[in-house]
């Protein structure tokens, strides 16, 4: 077999962040470019996520707590210490990670529901936590000055900047995902998922593989936190840790497909289209968190393995593409 | 050099695996109590008892999964008392389960490479993939090494779990109930398996309930009955032991009845 025949998997991914990119830069319309901003933040977190979730079997409802965490710490050092947008994301990917090594060493040991309770805590106490510090600005947040944004070329190309430095890292987490997916490792993580016992008595070290999963699965919203909020301007406890950006991450990645490397950018691009839909549209408006909610019912009842995984078993010929 | 030639000759004597006094307590429970045995190299024991008499429990502490509660053990002379599976793993044993545990969304041939990858010969993807097709092959599951694991029959997943276990090439197998559930011509392919993964010099012990499949193929048979050991020797010598009559058997002419079989299937 060729070699660039044994990375096919990797194409259609490579192909949809590129493709994003390439078309918002075509059309240069800065709506369009707003609207695929958030298209592309989804596919990087729930690629993030489904190291997790997908790969190594851990159902976590705090996944967001990494981005607000990575947000608030770059936001801080850019605003209140003047760091660069750069060493600040670095920063921010650095500080989650940091987190989620010491909570993989807290409560990856726990198994299957109790993990996921115990992540539910751990949103709700980050969230606690931020709006009473005050040298994050407590409830109220913190604001940039909008000199800043001169060392960007201004803030219209600030803005632009950052679109293609997310596509960057989206297409670096999805890079990852599939170097995982596809190496020594990620056969580890995959045992676990399947039987954690199992695997240990094969010889996976699953605490510190799960450990370093869930570590590799939190830089990447680490990274792209403080990215978003230097673009935004300013950062709030409610902005950085909505515990329903989690719920509809699971969604996303459970819809594509979790434990593939195109189920989580297919998922997360079609909930993002569904749900700027749903925003704009009289009827669901109010209601779109209920329409996620029943969305994630129907998955989990009649196609767990999501869309990737269901054409997958499906359609084994395409297995060597879709992986 | 002389040396090294005594290390190695104290290394071929010293047995694979010793055990010294282990006991494992469940609360007020004696499910092994204090068993004392050797292992030599390049054998077949065989484990046999009656039911909740304390096998699987001294499986599963002699590969890590409980702590004992008394005793120690070396593996390879190495004492490994309270080690862990995965560790144990490292030191080159291998186990299969009585309750088969198959990676159910994995494939077939990916579920081997899990022990090829993961086992003390570390090795990397595309040498784990070639050692299982190999594995594949040895025992009868070839064809369907793209399959997923989940979709296996009763016999092929025990077959799974023996692939499993031999690509991580270990120097110790624990084959739990590897029988249990076949039907007479899967058990006589299995055992052949079994004879033929000794001759390729992996040391085992397997617990059996297939009476006259044990008495066939072990070499030395230990004798379990509430935790603690209550006879030892050659499979004849077990068969005419009356304590393991009495407390087994029950029958003594089942045991003769037993060996009868043992000498035609043999």
């Amino acid at each position: 077999m060729k070699n660039w025949q044994k990375h096919l998997g990797l194409l259609l991914p490579v192909l949809i962040i590129v493709g994003i990119a390439l078309g918002v830069k075509i059309t240069g319309k800065p709506a369009t470019r707003e609207t695929f901003f958030t298209v592309l933040k989804a596919i990087a977190l729930a690629s993030s996520l489904n190291m997790i979730l997908g790969y190594t079997g851990y159902v976590s409802f705090a996944h967001i707590i990494f981005f607000g965490l990575g947000g608030y710490v770059g936001f801080y050092l850019i605003s209140a210490q003047g760091w660069s947008l750069w060493l600040a994301m670095l920063a921010g990917g650095m500080a989650a990670g940091a987190l989620a090594f010491l909570l993989g060493k807290a409560i990856l040991h726990l198994r299957g529901a109790y993990f996921a309770l115990a992540t539910i805590g751990v949103n709700a106490a980050m969230q606690a936590f931020v709006t009473n510090f005050e040298p994050f600005g407590g409830p109220i947040g913190m604001n940039l000055n909008f000199q800043v944004y001169q060392q960007y070329g201004g803030a219209a190309q600030a803005l632009e900047t950052a679109f293609y430095a997310l596509a960057a890292i989206a297409l670096v987490g999805v890079i990852v995902s599939y170097l995982i997916r596809t190496s020594k490792f990620g056969l580890g993580l995959l045992a676990i998922r399947e039987d954690e016992d199992a695997a240990e008595v094969m010889g996976v070290v699953a605490p510190s593989a799960k450990t370093w999963a869930y570590v590799i699965s939190a830089i990447i919203p680490g990274i792209i936190g403080p990215l978003f909020f230097f673009k935004n301007g300013n950062v709030e406890p409610g902005d950085a840790f909505p515990l329903q950006s989690s719920i509809e991450l699971i969604v996303m990645v459970m819809l594509g497909g979790q434990g593939t490397v195109l189920g989580p950018i297919l998922g997360a691009t079609a909930y993002q289209r569904m749900r700027g839909y749903l925003l704009t549209s009289p009827i669901f408006k109010d209601i779109q968190l209920s329409v996620a909610g029943a969305l994630l019912l129907l998955i989990v009842l009649f196609v767990p393995a999501g869309v990737v995984g269901w054409l997958r078993n499906r359609f084994p010929i395409l297995r060597r593409v879709l992986q | 050099m002389t040396r090294t030639n005594d290390i190695r000759r104290i290394n071929d004597i010293r047995p694979i695996l010793q055990v010294e006094g282990v006991s494992k307590h469940f609360g007020g429970l004696v499910a092994v109590d204090k068993v004392t045995f050797d292992l030599p190299e390049g054998q077949i024991l065989g484990l046999i008892g009656p039911n909740g008499a304390g096998k699987t429990t001294l499986f599963n502490v002699i590969n890590g999964v409980y702590p004992a509660t008394e005793g120690r053990y070396f593996f390879r002379g190495k004492e490994v008392t309270g080690s862990k599976t995965y560790q144990m793993a490292h030191l080159g044993l291998a186990r299969t389960h009585q309750v088969v545990k198959p990676l159910d969304e994995l494939s077939v041939r990916e579920n081997a490479m899990v022990g090829a990858c993961f086992g003390h010969k570390d090795y990397n993807l595309s040498h784990a993939a070639r050692v299982a097709d190999e594995v594949l092959e040895f025992v009868g599951l070839a064809d369907r090494s793209e399959q997923l694991a989940g979709s296996l029959n009763v016999a092929q997943k025990k077959r799974l779990e023996m692939a499993r276990a031999l690509s991580a090439q270990p120097y110790l197998l624990l084959l739990d109930e590897a029988l249990a559930g076949l039907n007479p011509s899967e058990i006589t392919a299995m055992l052949d398996t079994i004879r033929k993964i000794r001759d390729r010099g992996i040391t085992i012990i397997m617990i059996e309930h297939v009476m006259h499949a044990i008495m066939n193929v072990s070499e030395h048979i230990l004798v379990l009955n509430f935790g603690a050991l209550i006879a030892e020797g050659t499979p004849e010598e077990i068969a005419n032991n009356e304590q393991v009559i009495e407390a087994y058997l029950g029958d003594p002419k089942l045991a003769e009845r037993l060996m009868q079989r043992n000498d035609n299937g043999g």
